[in-house]
């Protein structure tokens, strides 16, 4: 029998081979969301987790395990940022980047979390997804399960309500 | 809106904001989802909530019981 029809099944050992596969495949694309690796972690495992408990519902036919975890783990990542909107403001534990100085970059990055904590959850993924991470928009679209003229209306969205409130707070991009 | 202004902030985004699309895992969370696994199956089982019920039962059926499963508790 196949991996994905044993996992399927409801074999845990299936399910291992699957979590190793995929699991930093996994972990990326939250991370790309979430931007804070121990919150990339707890999720990657809720998703597995998730993963897991609907194995029933898994089709092996469809045979695209890959995109049916990253819409479940898009999905775990939209939840957390909904539920850490109002406590912690774009949490980011990525390196600084090199070109600027590291104050300036701070205050930058700041009102830039600000603006972005203004944004709907949705909304906010998407433009992390499409702007910085350049992810192509068939690929969000997939991970979100909307059809790609709705990602590009959320980027459109997103946009606007950025340079709104940067430039209240007197950034003007 | 146009095409430009979007690119004006992505740049903006993209110089500010460090892309997220290299990190690695840098550990195994095998064993954390094992944990979580294991905390389904370590939940209480039916007959567990059947005693209870039955106790529960018995104690409004012969409430004068209680004075006595308190003084032995």
């Amino acid at each position: 029998m196949e991996l994905l029809e044993r996992f399927a099944a409801g074999d845990v050992d299936a399910f291992e081979s699957l979590f190793r596969q995929h699991q930093g495949e996994v972990y990326r694309w939250i991370m790309r969301i979430v931007r804070n690796t121990a919150v990339a972690e707890d999720l990657t495992v809720e998703t597995f987790w998730r993963m897991y408990r609907a194995h029933a519902s898994f089709d092996p036919a469809k045979g695209n395990c890959g995109a049916w975890l990253r819409r479940i783990a898009t999905n775990v990542a939209i939840d957390h940022l909904r539920q850490a909107r109002h406590e912690v403001p774009l949490p980011d534990d990525l390196p600084a980047t090199a070109q600027q100085p590291p104050a300036e970059q701070l205050a930058l990055r700041s009102e830039i979390s600000r603006a972005m904590n203004k944004l709907s959850p949705r909304v906010r993924a998407v433009v992390l997804l499409a702007l910085v991470e350049e992810e192509p928009y068939e690929r969000i679209a997939e991970a979100l399960g909307i059809s790609e003229n709705a990602v590009k209306v959320r980027v459109f969205r997103g946009v606007r309500l950025l340079r709104k409130t940067l430039s209240q707070a007197g950034v003007h991009p | 809106m146009k095409e430009p202004e979007i690119d004006d902030v992505k740049k903006l985004l993209k110089d500010s904001l460090p892309a997220a699309r290299d990190s690695e895992l840098r550990r195994d969370l095998w064993p954390a989802l094992l944990q979580r696994l294991d905390q389904r199956a370590i939940r209480v089982p039916w007959w567990d909530w059947a005693l209870l019920a039955a106790i529960a039962g018995m104690l409004c059926v012969f409430p004068g019981i209680i004075p006595a499963l308190l003084y032995h508790l």
